[in-house]
């Protein structure tokens, strides 16, 4: 049953008769039978060295990545383009480490980076502070709320509809051990609805996070809803495509309290949706709430530059249980992959490329729509990513996708035959046209 | 150590000075001197209320992290906001620095605080 443990039968019983029990299987006794695996894994005897590498790759040729095939799919991870010098600097020695070394008097050249990362951070989206990084979007969003619960005399926090859904589970994961809650205001129209966020808010109520753009890719105004926020004095969050924000009006131009999001599309792979990289910035009020690490500069005894770990021993070492979070860690080796990013790109390249990505995202969507196979959802801004009804089965439409290695597109609702369709700036003319006319001769 | 005979004082080292039902609130000389330098102070919200024992405000030293409670039945009616720029004004001037202005709930609570004289008396017997 462990044939990689290497250990004798004898060397087994002997340690059973130890601990007094019969057999291994005792041990996982408190797992409720409900949720074990019925018998042992369906797998092979053992096989050879060649044998394994041969039938692995057999296996592995199965598998169509976004190299192969063009992806239009979105939902919080993107098929973005990551310029050759990324790679080549992170891959650099100094920087695999499995653990980021912080002590400052060996890590200046990691803590420098970091501290440049919270300031592109803080400027990209119009906040006073950022931290070090956080593990990536959602957990990002579920620390925020964190912040304004801290000291908060409610326990819910109102949460949109169009936020992403992956999102949405994990800040209600991490809120339901701490016995708050997450309401969920309704979507009307694939948009927030304003009367009912206005008629869930109640005196246990904090504060609101919202997305944008939207889940759907939709571009929501989200004016009304902060006006509201501040006339009442709840709290908000902000979860942001940061690759919008070059166009789009920013978290600090919202005045929001806090801003979130994900930065995988800023210089890291999709890595099968994982490791991402999560972000928060913050106002000055709240700088001493941030969790995580935060670099911040500071002088040498002799008066040179120099960089430290900063902000985090009240609540992290002297105060646990009073922190509003304990998470201590970060995702610094993605987090440089995006300063560099960032630093490579400048404020005018990240407003180009999403100019560029909002122009092929809305040229795609028309030459759908012109191909006779679609219908619109709803005539609403968006940015890169869109909703559009297919007329076609979806089964087919799929299939048809496929032949022409193409990926299937992301189903939202199958009954209604919505699609959601991203694009990134990795997206030629070409692959575009082919896909407009793929569909085309389909009938 | 400094203490100014037109004030009142609690054991937690708080001077008040009243007006009619309003106080303000700020730590003593002997306080300042115990905590070090003042790196930053987490002021509660205006307006909000807080009963008497209930932690509403931080105080940080580079020694250490302290919660504040309050020191009566109160509603917060003013923080002072020049201390998220300038904590050290605590420990350079503890007298001339409020920190908070209160409206007390109930004028009984302030039976309990010292006068001048007392107080010192009471500082030198924790010393």
């Amino acid at each position: 049953m462990f044939p990689y443990i290497p250990i004798s039968k004898s060397d087994e019983d002997h340690m059973l008769k130890t601990i007094g029990i019969e057999s291994v299987e005792e041990l996982f006794k408190a797992i409720p039978p409900s949720v074990r695996l019925d018998g042992d894994l369906n797998l092979p005897l053992h096989k050879s060295e060649i044998e394994v590498r041969q039938i692995m790759a057999s296996y592995a040729k199965d598998n169509r990545d976004a190299s192969q095939w063009t992806c239009y799919m979105g939902n919080g991870t993107y098929d973005a383009y990551i310029p050759s010098i990324i790679p080549y600097l992170t891959s650099r020695s100094e920087f695999s480490t499995a653990y980021t070394p912080y002590q400052p008097e060996i890590s200046q050249g990691t803590l420098h980076a970091i501290f440049e990362f919270q300031t592109l951070v803080a400027r990209l989206t119009d906040m006073y502070a950022s931290n070090a990084s956080l593990y990536d979007g959602p957990t990002a969003a579920a620390e925020a709320a964190a912040i304004i619960f801290d000291k908060a005399k409610g326990d819910t926090l109102l949460v949109s509809s169009t936020v992403n859904k992956n999102t949405i589970e994990v800040v209600k994961t991490y809120l339901k051990y701490r016995g708050l809650k997450v309401k969920l205001i309704d979507a009307k129209a694939y948009e927030t609805d304003m009367d009912d966020f206005l008629s869930k808010i109640d005196d246990q109520v904090v504060g609101v996070l919202v997305q944008s753009p939207n889940r759907y890719g939709y571009v929501e105004n989200y004016d009304p809803l902060m006006k509201e926020v501040q006339a009442r004095k709840l709290k908000s969050i902000m979860y942001a495509d940061p690759s919008s924000l070059g166009i789009l009006k920013t978290p600090g131009e919202y005045g929001v309290d806090v801003a979130v999001g994900d930065l995988q599309a800023f210089g890291n792979g999709m890595q099968f949706g994982g490791p991402h990289i999560g972000y928060l910035s913050t106002t000055k009020k709240n700088m001493r709430k941030i969790p995580g690490r935060i670099a911040g500069q500071a002088l040498d005894r002799h008066g040179n530059r120099a960089y430290v770990l900063t902000l985090q021993a009240r609540e992290q070492h002297i105060r646990r249980d009073k922190a509003s979070s304990n998470i201590c860690s970060n995702q610094a080796l993605n987090a440089l992959a995006s300063t560099i990013y960032m630093s490579l790109m400048g404020k005018d390249g990240i407003k180009k490329v999403a100019i560029n990505t909002t122009n092929k995202a809305h040229y795609l969507y028309k030459g759908l729509l012109a191909s006779g196979q679609f219908e619109e959802v709803y005539n609403k801004p968006f940015y890169r990513e869109f909703l559009i009804k297919s007329k076609l089965d979806i089964k087919i439409l799929q299939e048809r996708l496929k032949a022409h290695s193409i990926m299937p597109f992301y189903v939202l609702d199958e009954d209604e035959r919505i699609l959601q369709v991203a694009v990134t700036e990795n997206r030629t003319k070409k692959e575009l046209d082919h896909l407009i006319q793929v569909m085309e001769v389909l009938s | 150590m400094k203490v100014l005979d037109n004030l009142m004082y609690n054991q937690a080292h708080e001077w008040i000075k009243v007006e009619g039902n309003v106080a303000y609130l700020g730590i003593t000389d002997y306080a300042q001197d115990m905590l070090g330098d003042i790196v930053y102070v987490e002021l509660p919200e205006e307006e909000d209320t807080f009963d008497a024992e209930e932690s509403y405000m931080t105080i940080e030293s580079v020694k250490a992290a302290t919660d504040v409670l309050a020191p009566f039945e109160c509603k917060v009616l003013e923080v002072n906001d020049s201390l998220e720029d300038e904590p050290e004004a605590i420990n350079k001037a503890p007298y001339d620095t409020w920190i908070v202005k209160l409206e007390i709930a109930d004028p009984s609570a302030l039976e309990s605080f010292m006068d001048a004289k007392a107080y010192e008396a009471f500082c030198e017997e924790e010393a």
